[in-house]
C-alpha cells in the first residue's frame, strides 16, 4: 500500500448535526469523522488505520465560523486553521491562540486542518490546546442525548483518547470574553517546519501592576495529554511577578512533568528545555499584560 | 445479508463533476482516490507531483477557490464544486505565467520537480499578499521542499515575480494642487 493509496471506505457528507450524528451511530466503531484530513489520512496510510465509512463533517455550516457575542468567542470546529490565523480578533485579544495556528504545520495544511479536528486527533503535541486550556475554553459536544459542555482541560483522556463517546461530536470551542491585564503567549519548539512540536507551552498572566492576580500554564509533549503546570502557577499566583519569581516557577515546571523519549527528543532535553521556554513564555506574556 | 448488501454498495464509485483550470469534468470517482491520484491518473494532468503523501513537502500543492493545499492529503469527492488549479492551469495561450518565466530566468529550477508546488504557492502569496517581505516570503513557503535547486534562487524568483506583477500605482489626484 505504501503512502501512496488511501485503503478503501464508504464516503459520506452530511448537512446537519443531527444527520451526522445518526450516521456515526449507525456505523459505530466502522465510521470515523473526517475534519479536514491531514491527521486521519495519514493514520490511514502510515498506521493502518482502517476506517470503513467517514463522515466528513466540513460541509456542515452550524460547524463553521469565528463568532464574539460579546460573552465569549465562539469558534465552530469545522473552523479552519487558516482563518482563524486570519481572524483579527483572535490575533488582538487571543494572542496565544493565534501565535499557536499563525505557523502550525505549513500554509497547505493549515487550508485543510480543522481547530476541531486538531483537538479530536488528542495528539499530546497538539498545539492549539495548550492555548485553549489557558484561555479557559469549553468544548460544546453534540450526541444522541443532546449538547453538553466540558472544559476543554478534562476533554482529554490520554493519548488520542478523549471523553467523546460513540455518535459524539465536537461543536464548538466556546472561550471566555477576554480579561483586563491580561497577557497571553505561546511558544513551541520544533525541529522542521512541517513537523509536530516536541514541546509547547501557553501562558495567561493577569497582573495588577505587577501582581499576579491570575495564571495559566499549560504545556504539550510533556505528558499522556497536554497538562497544566499547577505547581508553577501557584508560586506566581498573588506573588510580585519578577525575574526571580518567574524563574521559580519555570524551575518547578521540571519537576511537574514525566516527558518521555521518542524520535523527537529524550526526556531530558524535554524536561530542560520546558523549563526555558515557560520562562521566556511568561516573560512574553507578562510584558503583554502590562500593555493590555 | 446486510453486510453483504454495505459492501456492494461500498464497490460504487460517486459521479462527480471536477472544475479544473476553468474547465469541466464529469468523472466517475473512488471515494478513496485523492485529489492528487484523480488530477495525475484519470485527468492526465502530471504536473503534479507525488512527493511525501503526508502533507509535508509541497510538490503535490494546487489551489482549491485560491487556497493552496496539499492534494494528497484531500479527497477528489471532496472538491466537488470548487475551482481547482493546477499548474497546467497558469500558462496562457501557450505563453508561460509571469511568475514560471521569473523562475526560468532566476534559474529557480534543477530537476523541477518542486517546481509546480512552489509555484503554485508564489501564486497563493502574491494574490493575498502583494508586495511580501523576504520574511514572509519564507514564512509562507516553509511547506514546500526543495532537494536541489536551493531556496535563494527560489526566493529571489519570488521577489522578481513580486516586481513583475506589482500594479502600477493607481494616480492621486489631490485637490488643491
Amino acid at each position: 500500500m505504501g503512502s501512496r493509496t488511501l485503503s478503501e471506505f464508504e464516503y459520506l457528507k452530511p448537512r446537519s448535526i443531527d444527520e451526522a450524528i445518526s450516521l456515526l451511530l449507525k456505523y459505530g466503531d466502522k465510521a470515523k469523522a473526517l475534519a479536514g484530513g491531514s491527521d486521519l489520512f495519514i493514520d490511514i496510510k502510515l498506521h493502518g488505520f482502517r476506517p470503513e465509512y467517514l463522515v466528513d463533517i466540513t460541509g456542515i455550516t452550524e460547524l463553521k465560523g469565528i463568532i464574539f457575542n460579546g460573552k465569549e468567542l465562539r469558534i465552530g470546529a469545522a473552523t479552519l486553521l487558516s482563518e482563524i490565523a486570519d481572524s483579527q480578533l483572535i490575533r488582538d485579544k487571543y494572542v496565544t491562540l493565534f501565535e499557536s495556528v499563525a505557523e502550525i504545520a505549513t500554509t497547505q495544511v493549515r487550508n485543510i486542518a480543522t481547530i476541531g479536528g486538531n483537538i479530536c486527533n488528542a495528539s499530546p503535541a497538539a498545539d492549539t490546546v495548550p492555548p485553549l486550556i489557558v484561555l479557559e475554553a469549553k468544548a460544546e459536544i453534540a450526541g444522541q442525548s443532546g449538547v453538553r459542555a466540558v472544559l476543554l482541560e478534562e476533554f482529554f483522556t490520554g493519548s488520542g483518547q478523549t471523553v467523546l463517546q460513540a455518535g459524539d461530536i465536537l461543536t464548538v470551542i466556546s472561550i471566555p470574553a477576554p480579561a483586563q491585564h491580561r497577557g497571553t503567549s505561546f511558544i513551541r519548539i520544533n525541529r522542521a517546519a512541517s513537523d509536530l512540536a516536541t514541546l509547547n507551552v501557553a501562558v495567561a498572566l493577569q497582573t495588577d501592576n505587577s501582581t499576579c492576580q491570575e495564571v495559566k500554564i499549560a504545556l504539550g509533549a510533556v505528558a499522556p495529554t497536554p497538562i497544566r503546570a499547577k505547581k508553577a502557577e501557584a508560586i506566581l499566583k498573588k506573588e510580585e511577578v519578577n525575574q526571580d519569581t518567574i524563574a521559580e516557577a519555570a524551575r518547578a515546571i521540571t519537576e511537574e512533568i514525566s516527558p518521555i523519549t521518542d524520535v523527537r527528543s529524550t526526556a531530558d532535553y524535554r524536561k530542560d528545555v520546558a523549563a526555558v521556554i515557560t520562562k521566556k513564555a511568561l516573560l512574553k506574556a507578562y510584558e503583554r499584560s502590562k500593555k493590555s | 445479508m446486510n453486510e453483504v448488501k454495505s459492501l456492494e454498495v461500498k464497490e460504487l464509485n460517486k459521479e462527480i463533476e471536477l472544475n479544473v483550470n476553468e474547465e469541466k469534468h464529469s468523472l466517475s470517482v473512488a471515494p478513496n482516490h485523492t485529489l492528487l491520484s484523480v488530477l495525475r491518473n484519470q485527468l492526465g494532468l502530471t504536473g503534479t507531483k507525488y512527493g511525501c503523501g503526508t502533507g509535508e513537502c509541497g510538490s503535490c500543492t494546487v489551489l482549491v477557490d485560491s487556497k493552496p493545499i496539499p492534494s494528497c492529503l484531500i479527497l477528489a469527492v471532496a472538491v466537488e464544486g470548487k475551482r481547482i488549479v493546477t499548474i497546467e492551469g497558469l500558462s496562457q495561450n501557450g505563453n508561460l505565467h509571469p511568475i514560471q518565466e521569473e523562475f526560468v530566468k532566476s534559474m529557480a529550477i534543477q530537476c523541477g520537480y518542486c517546481t509546480p508546488g512552489f509555484v503554485l504557492i508564489t501564486k497563493a502569496l502574491l494574490d493575498q499578499n502583494p508586495n511580501p517581505t523576504n520574511e514572509e516570503i519564507k514564512q509562507y513557503i516553509k511547506g514546500n521542499i526543495c532537494r536541489c535547486t536551493g531556496y535563494v534562487t527560489i526566493v529571489k524568483a519570488i521577489n522578481a515575480a513580486t516586481e513583475r506583477l506589482k500594479k502600477p500605482k493607481r494616480q492621486r489626484y489631490d485637490s488643491g494642487i
